[in-house]
Order: structure tokens, then sequence, then C-alpha cells
């Protein structure tokens, strides 16, 4: 039998770079070797090998190594190409390589998620891992430490036992019925049910820890020369580049991750705005761009707006920028007046940008569900308000149970699986 | 010298179950009883089924089980407990004529071919290199047999206790299994004491009926068997009395001559059916507790008063019962007492009730801690299909949690052990809308045909019953618009559109009986699947939301682990945790998950260090 699939991934930095070193783990690792460098060097040595590609052409000279199971990072055969860094040189591998029978890329976190499942490092060493691959800000640090500390497994443990007791209200109704201890469901069962589904739907009204990740969302919109690029240069060059946020969908709008003062933010520069903006009339292939602009306003935690004032979308900071530029208009309620080029009003804006982000990002030390977590919350949410609106007994008790359900999945008890896709997912490929 | 296949000792219902199972599925089987003309004994409530237990006695039916058709042979009062609440915890039960159910089951064994009936005292096991070999009497007999199933009830070291006297013995009158009882304690077995007890038995003559509320039989046409076309018996009724102050009083006044209370038995009761003298000493403020006066058969006087078992001593029994009205004058026939026995830590068995100390020796039953006719017969029925799979290389039905209660309970058993006597309840059962009392055929008998373990009368049965269902599954699957359904006076909104009948009795009001205009008289031919069928596809919605959770659970069991696995070596177990896993010695990651205070982080610690084994293993 030998179903599992042989995967492979660029384990070092994106292109370009000085190496690129290229994994390959499973079944088929050594028939990998075989193809790309004719042959299979000693285990653990490293040797030099001109890699070819299935007609025989020349990719890459490159060194490689071989690491036979189970002994290894994986716990599977594993192969290692250090390539030279170029993206042309690193596609062209990547590519001989899945040409190569039940060998493909690698998903997200799928090397980590076999050595885990191999038993090569435990699940301490991987949410270890994990948490050491995602926290990049400061404000990250703090929210894992919080979740790591237990601060949701204890809510969670604490909602299990309440619905615990309300399901066994509702069991003893329906299995001691026939005896005289049988009373009806207490009157204030109902109400202690809607109690918990309200707290819960707080937990779940508040920041998701994935805001951390992607960081908070400030777009720059406005006219063309209105000042955007030049705030938003302004505003990023100086600043830690954060380089894993979660990447954006939108490829026409220049975005840039950045943390300020240990807070994680994403700017992004809108182009497409124009035609809406100057009301002009779109034409075909603009209006995807705009329709993509107006995407980005609708995620955007905030907009700073630069254009004539009153006409940015509801809600956005009036910013009149330029001060510096002769012919200047100055807005009449401005949040900010400022000159990218000079520097001037720019710290106000970051240190207001920093304390608005603070209120909408998890705050350090709370715990915060990530989106399974928020899913798994939601579920337990959903099954508490059948279980209040419901009135057989026994379809109250399956709802109290898939609310106990729930819990269980969210810290991990009822099933492994849930956790374990969760965990490696998060990983970047071929860490 | 004689041989076996299957040796069961005991003919209670679970050595009736596990005798008949064996012999069902082709194992030459012997029943050895201390007295054959006891075989199907009920020696306590004369009641079969209720709540949970009646979905274990149509499970043990659905695999061709005794105790379904008995009990309706012996029924002489039908109710079906929470009948107002939703069908799967719908509960029937029945009072049996002790008489003519012992009669019924002795019938079925008699008839039963491969299964030879052997009176005489079980006196020790043969073992041969740590495996069971066969089974010597007190008489010297000895049979041959590799598989043997123990279903020896509170026999084995049972005491008897009524105020101050004590007896030996499990049941009034006859002679606990000692030798035996040794011989397993010698074997180093993890072995604890429960106790349970039995109430006073009352002579119905002396009962003044008149006054008491009547409880009569539900007069509707259900039975407990699939092959029991209609009730056999005249139906009677029971009458409901309550306990007084002033019988309080009397309890509490000798509450230091129970034994429970002076200290004679330690063991735990169970909490489910307490004695009269528990109730009085935790729930001393009641004013009065319900006790039910059941007819304990057609051709007897003699009546059980359900909810007081006690151990007393007799008069203070006495002055109790009269001060319950309309028994002011009652005689008491035969006293009430306690019983405290040895039960095996079932969590020393594996899923197949097999001890895994004793290979090839199974045991069933209240020795596995478990209370209950219904309870034990379940346990009987599974020891003795699996020790015949096992005799004959065959495979036993795969019941699991998702498909049975009998299987909730032995994988309650096996994992969490007990902690007093374990009984059958239907929020053990987490996919208890699948699993109704009603639908118990469907689960379970296709795998029983599957298993060989279905006799000739009900393999017939179940091949009509499955083309029946054909008919139904055609008829559910016609489309029919809102619109008609709202002509016939159903409140559906009109601008629902087509859906299939099986959608529309998802919706509330919705019968099978409104959409007979549809269903046709295809309804006839079978009312009972017609209302079965017509349940799961109102059920449907959470069935398919629980399929989700179905997946999870056979994702972690098929990762497999050893029963020796060496849980001492997994980092980050606690000592408790290591000595909970290795005494329940969970087949899998699943099971081992269901071991009380397994936690999710232990459990993931488990998992890594499965593979690590494995690994381990394969490099060697």
């Amino acid at each position: 039998m030998n179903s599992t699939p042989t995967i492979f991934a660029l384990s070092s930095g994106a292109p370009p770079a000085g190496v690129g070193v290229i994994r390959v783990s499973g079944p088929q690792a050594r028939a990998a070797l075989q193809a790309l460098a004719s042959r299979v060097p000693a285990p653990r040595r490293a040797s030099l090998a001109k890699l070819r590609d299935g007609a025989g052409a020349l990719l890459d000279e490159a060194l490689v190594l071989w690491f036979p199971g189970p002994n290894t990072a994986t716990g599977e055969d594993l192969a290692e190409f250090h390539c030279h860094g170029g993206r042309a040189v690193i596609a062209a591998v990547e590519a001989a390589l899945a040409a190569l029978p039940e060998t493909r890329r690698a998903e997200p976190g799928e090397f980590t998620r076999r050595a885990f499942a191999n038993g090569r490092i435990d699940l301490a060493e991987a949410e270890g891992l994990g948490d050491l691959l995602a926290a990049e800000t400061e404000l990250q640090r703090a929210a894992a430490l919080a979740n790591l500390g237990g601060a949701l497994s204890r809510h969670v443990e604490s909602w299990r036992e309440r619905v615990l007791v309300l399901s066994a209200e509702v069991e003893g109704v329906l299995d001691f019925s026939d005896e005289e201890d049988s009373a009806d469901l207490p009157e204030c069962f109902t109400w202690n049910i809607g109690a918990l589904a309200t707290e819960i739907g707080e937990w779940l009204a508040r920041p998701r820890s994935e805001r951390l990740g992607e960081g908070y969302r400030v777009v720059l919109a406005g006219p063309p020369n209105a000042g955007k690029s030049t705030l938003f240069n302004a505003l990023v060059e100086s600043e830690a580049a954060i380089t894993s946020p979660i990447a954006g969908t939108t490829r026409d709008v220049i975005e840039r991750s950045v943390a300020i003062a240990g807070v994680p933010f994403t700017f992004v520069d809108t182009a497409g705005l124009r035609a809406i903006e100057l009301g002009v009339e779109a034409d075909q292939i603009e209006a995807i761009g705009i329709d993509r602009a107006k995407g980005e306003l609708t995620r955007a935690d905030l907009v700073l707006w630069l254009g004539p004032e009153g006409e940015g979308p509801d809600g956005a900071w009036e910013v009149a920028a330029q001060a510096d530029r002769a012919g200047f208009v100055a807005k009449v309620a401005a949040r900010f007046t400022l000159s990218a080029t000079t520097g001037e009003g720019l710290s106000g804006l970051k240190t207001t940008l920093v304390a608005s982000a603070r209120d909408a990002l998890p705050k350090p030390g709370e715990a915060a569900l990530n989106a399974r977590q928020h899913a798994r919350l939601t579920e337990a949410g959903e099954a508490l308000g059948a279980a209040k609106r419901l009135t057989d007994p026994l379809l109250v008790a399956e709802e109290l149970r898939r609310a106990r359900v729930a819990f269980d999945r969210l810290i991990g008890r009822a099933t492994t699986e849930d956790m374990l896709d969760t965990l490696f997912g998060r990983f970047c490929i071929g860490k | 010298m004689h041989s076996f296949d299957v040796l069961v000792i005991g003919g209670g219902h679970a050595g009736v179950e596990a005798a008949c199972a064996a012999a069902r599925v082709g194992a030459r089987t012997a029943l050895v009883s201390f007295d054959l003309t006891a075989i199907g004994a009920m020696s306590c409530n004369p009641a079969i089924g209720g709540l949970g237990k009646g979905h274990l006695v149509r499970e043990v039916d659905a695999l061709d089980g005794v105790i379904g058709r008995a009990a309706d042979a012996g029924a002489i009062h039908y109710r079906m407990l929470n009948r107002s609440k939703g069908s799967a915890v719908w509960g029937p039960r029945v009072q049996a004529d002790r008489v003519r159910f012992k009669a019924a089951v002795q019938a079925i064994v008699r008839a039963q071919p491969n299964l030879t009936l052997v009176q005489g005292e079980a006196a020790a096991l043969v073992l041969e290199g740590g495996r069971v070999a066969g089974l010597e009497l007190a008489d010297g007999t000895i049979f041959n047999a590799a598989r043997v199933v123990l279903c020896t009830g509170t026999f084995l070291g049972g005491v008897l206790f009524r105020g101050e006297e004590r007896y030996e013995g499990g049941r009034i009158g006859e002679n606990a299994a000692k030798r035996l009882a040794e011989q397993l304690r010698g074997a180093d077995l993890p072995m604890a004491r429960l106790k349970t007890g039995t109430p006073p038995r009352l002579d119905g003559r002396t009962i003044n009926w008149a006054v008491l509320e009547e409880q009569p039989s539900d007069g509707e046409a259900w039975t407990m068997s699939s092959l029991t076309p209609r009730r056999v018996n005249p139906e009677v009724f029971c009458a409901i009395t309550r306990t007084t102050q002033a019988g309080h009083d009397a309890i509490r006044a000798n509450l230091h001559r129970s034994p429970l209370f002076s200290g004679a038995i330690a063991a735990a009761g169970p909490r489910y059916c307490p004695s009269i003298e528990d109730k009085i000493h935790r729930f001393g403020d009641r004013e009065g507790h319900q006790v039910f006066l059941e007819p304990e058969g057609l051709d007897t006087h003699m009546v059980y008063p359900n909810g007081i078992s006690t151990s007393l001593p007799t008069d203070v029994q006495e002055t109790v019962v009269r001060t319950m009205p309309g028994c002011e004058r009652v005689v008491i026939v035969q006293p009430g007492y306690a019983v405290e026995y040895d039960h095996i830590d079932p969590r020393a068995l594996t899923p197949d009730l097999q001890l895994r100390a004793i290979p090839g020796l199974y045991c069933a039953g209240q020795i596995n801690g478990t209370t209950g006719y219904e309870e034990a017969a379940a346990q009987g029925l599974v020891a003795g299909l699996e020790a015949a799979a096992a005799a004959l290389g065959k495979l036993a039905p795969r019941l699991d949690r998702a498909n049975s209660y009998i299987a909730v309970m032995v994988d309650d058993l096996t994992l969490q052990g007990v902690s007093e006597p374990y009984r059958m309840l239907t929020a053990r059962a987490e996919y208890r809308l699948r699993l109704r009392a009603n639908n118990a055929a469907t689960r379970l008998t296709g795998l029983g045909v599957e298993a060989g373990c279905i006799g000739e009368e009900r393999r017939r049965w179940w091949e009509r019953r499955e083309a029946t269902r054909e008919m139904f599954h055609v008829k559910h699957s016609q489309k029919v618009h809102a619109r008609e359904l709202a002509d016939l006076g159903l409140s559906v909104r009109r601008d629902q559109g087509e859906r299939s009948l099986a959608e529309w009795l998802r919706y509330d009001g919705v019968t099978p009986e409104a959409l007979a205009p549809w269903l046709g008289e295809v309804t006839a031919l079978d009312p009972l699947l017609a209302e079965e069928m017509a349940e799961d596809a109102a059920y449907a919605p959470y069935l398919a939301r629980q399929d989700a959770e179905l997946r999870d659970l056979r994702a972690s069991e098929a990762l497999p682990l050893a029963s020796d696995f060496p849980y001492g070596e997994v980092p980050g177990l606690s000592n408790e945790m290591v000595e909970r896993l290795a005494k329940a010695a969970p087949g899998t990651l699943a099971a081992a998950g269901r071991v009380p205070g397994v936690t999710p982080a232990a459990l993931s610690a488990l998992l890594v260090h499965a593979r690590r084994v494995a690994n381990g293993q394969r490099a060697a």
C-alpha cells in the first residue's frame, strides 16, 4: 500500500535569495532524487549534482541530500535540493518535481503535520513552533500567551459545566419521568439557557485573533495626486515590515504590513478608486478595478480620506495632506493636517492610529478566538438558541448535547483531528 | 468426557441469552445451572423494560434473543413510558406473570438446537496455560470447552441481609457459588462489592384495592418482540399507594437495625433504585413516596410493592407497609432483603466481555456490576455471540455506540468501570435520536442476519419487512407541492414549492396520517414500519448533523492502542491518568477519549506516542 502522497515545498525564504532549499518528503523522495539528480547520494551527506528535468534539460547545479526515514524531521523519507535561489531556477525544479508520479506541492503546514503525526515532535513543540512562526509583533505575542495560558479553555470549561447542569435537568425529566421525583423543568431553565447564549454572543462579538495576523487595516483613499502614495510610503517606510500577513486577494492595490509601536497594521493604497471619486464613466476593465477598490473600502477597519472634504466614505477620517504645498486647501473639520514630505503631523497620526487599532484588535492578555474557535462557538451559540426555542425535552437535550460537542471540539476533547487541522493549517509551507 | 464450543454458567437472564445466542450462531453449547427448573426466574421486580431498559429488550429481540418473546408471553400489563415525549425516549415496559415468563423462557431454551442443559454446581474452572479449557462440576464431572461464559449474577460471594439476619446465597433459598468465587479471587482479578435489594412481597387478598388509584394497562396493541403478533394474556391493573409520615417515623426509629446503616453493608447500592430507608434518610423532608402495587401473575395473589426495597427487620417491614393507604391489614408473604455480592471490575474485560487476564473466560450480567434483567440479557447476548464467533472463526455483529444501547453499555462498562450498580439510561446514549426502541430491528436485525444469529422465523419476517420498506421509500420520495398540502388544511406556506413526502414530514403538523392521500394503502401493510419511517424523516436534519460527529469518531477509532500500551512512558500523563488508562485498556484512541479524566492534551500526547511506538516497532 502506498497511499501517502509525496510532498515538496520551498522551505527557505521567498525567492530571489542566495540559496533556495526545496524539501521533498514521502515514499517517493528517493525516486525524486534519482529522477532529478540521476543518483541517490549516501545518507545525510551533502553532494553536488546536476539537476535535470524529465526531458533531460539541465535545471541547475545543486547540493542534494538524502535522509532515509523514519529518523528524519518528518518521520518519512526526505530529500533536499539546495538550488540557486533565483525565481526561474526554483520554479523549474518545482515543476520537475510536480511532474513525478504521486508527488505534489505541500499544503500549508503539511510538513509539520506529518512530523507531528509521525511522532517526530509533540504537540507542545508543534504549538510552540506555530506561535513562533505566527507572532511578529508584541501584541500578537501577548495574545498568543493568553491563549497558551488557557484563558479561553477555562471559559469553555465553565460554559461546558453550565450546559452539563442544564443537560442533567432535562435528562432527569427524560429518564426518571416514571418515578416520583420527576419534576418538570424548573422555571429558570429557559432563562439560564438564554443567559449562557448571551454570554457566548458577547464573546463572538469580540475582535478575532486573525485580526492580529491581518493587522489593523487602514485604506488610503482619495483622487489621484491627493498624496496617497506619499503618505503611504511615509507610514510604512520607517517601520518594521511584517513578512507573513494573511495574503490579500486584491492585487491591483498596494499593501504593506508593518508594526507600529508593537501593533500590526496593514496599509492599503488604492488606485482603482479614481473613477468613482471623479464621477467618470468607467470602462469595463476599470469597472473590475473599481469593484475591488470598493471591496477594499468594505474590508477596511479605517479609511484615511485624502480627497475633497465630505466626499469620502462614511466614518472615514478626513486628512488634509500636502500641507507643505502651495495651493493647499485646508479642511474645515480635518482630523489631521499633515505633510508626508516634511513629516509635519505624521507622528500625531501614527499615535492616534495606534490607539484606534488597539481598541479594535484583541486586547493584550485577553483571549481571542480564531476562525475555527469562532465557528465552534457559533455552533454552540446556535444550539443554545435552538434549545431555548424548542419545547420537546428530547430535542432540547439534543441541542444541549450539540453545544457540549461544540465545546469539546473547541478544546480538542472530542477529537484530535479538528485541533490538528487548525494547528498545522497555520504553518508556512515547508517549515 | 463431554466437550463443547461454549459453556455458559448460570440460567438467569444473562445465561439464557448467552447460551441461546451461541447456539443460534451454531456453536455446540451447554448451559450449566444449579437448578434447571429455576431457569428464567425473575428474582426481583416482575417487570421487563422501562426507560432505556425497553431499548435493550428491543435490541436483544432484534438479534433474535429470548427476553422480548418471553416478556410478551408473560405480559399482563403494558405501559409505554414517556409516551408524551419524543419517540426516541419512549420506554416500552410490561409487567409479566412470573410463571408464564419462566415457562416461555424454558420452552425457548429447550427448543434451541445445539444447546445442552446441564444441572449441576459449577465448582471450578479448568485452566491450561492461563487459558480456559473447561469446567469442573461439584460432582467431579469435567466438561471441556475453550470458551466459558460466567453469568453467575449475585451468586458470586453473595450474602443476604435482613435486619440482624445473614444468609449466604444469591437469591433466597439457593446456594452461593463459593468455590468458584474463591478461584476467581485467587486469580487476582480486580473485584469489588455492590449491593442491591428487593421489597417484601404482599398477599394481594389483604390489600383494600377499592380505596386505591388504579393504573390500568394501556390497552394499545404494541408488543415487546417483533415476532409476537398480538397480546395473549388478560391485562390487569396496578394500584398506586404512598408511604406515610407514620411509616417514615418507624423507619427512622429503626435505621440502626438496617444493615445499610449499621455498617454491615459497606458496598454501594444503585442511586437510581434506592432502598426505602435510603430514600427516607436522603429525602427526609418528603411527605411520602409513591409505591406501585404490581400483581405478580394471573394465578397468584402475590403483589410486588415497587418502590420500597428494604433490608429492615421483618417486624419493621410489617409496620411500615401497614401505614400505607389500602394496606392497613396487609400480610407480608416474603420479607424484603438486601444482597451484597462480588462483581468484577468490568474494566478488566475487553469489548467482547472477555477477561483480559484469563483468555476464553467471558463475563455477563450482574457479575460485571450491572443491575436489571435487561442489562444482564444484553450482556449475555454479546458474550454468547462473541464466544461462539471466536469458537467458530466467525465475526460477531459489529455493535457500536452509534447503532445500539447494547454497545453503549458495554463501552461504558469496559472503559469507565462502575461505582454503583449500572443501569441503562437513555441519557447514556449520545446518539439517542437514532437509537429508538421502535427502530431496533432496522438497526440490528440486518447485522444479525449477516452474523448468522437470526433464526428462520425472524429472517423471514425481516425479508418481508425489507420488501415493505422499499415500497415506503418509493412513496416517501414522491414530490408534492405545498399548495396541495395547504389545500388539505395543513399549516404550510403555499409558496414553498415542491418537496418529497419525506421532507414534508419534518414540518410541524405534517403527520403520516395527513399524507395518507399520497401514502395510500401501503401504510396498512406495516403500520409500525410506517411510523418508524415517518420518525426517521422527522429526525433527519438532526441525524445529518450527527454524521459529521460520527466521521470524527470513526477517524479516531482507526487509531488502535495495544492492550499493553505503555501509558507510563507517555510524557505529560498524570499518574492517575496512567492508572485509569491502564485499567480500562482502551482499544482505540477514540475509546481512550471516553475514559474518565483523560484530557485533550493527554489525547494528543497519546496519539503522538502511539505513532512513536509504531515507528519503533517498524524500525526494530
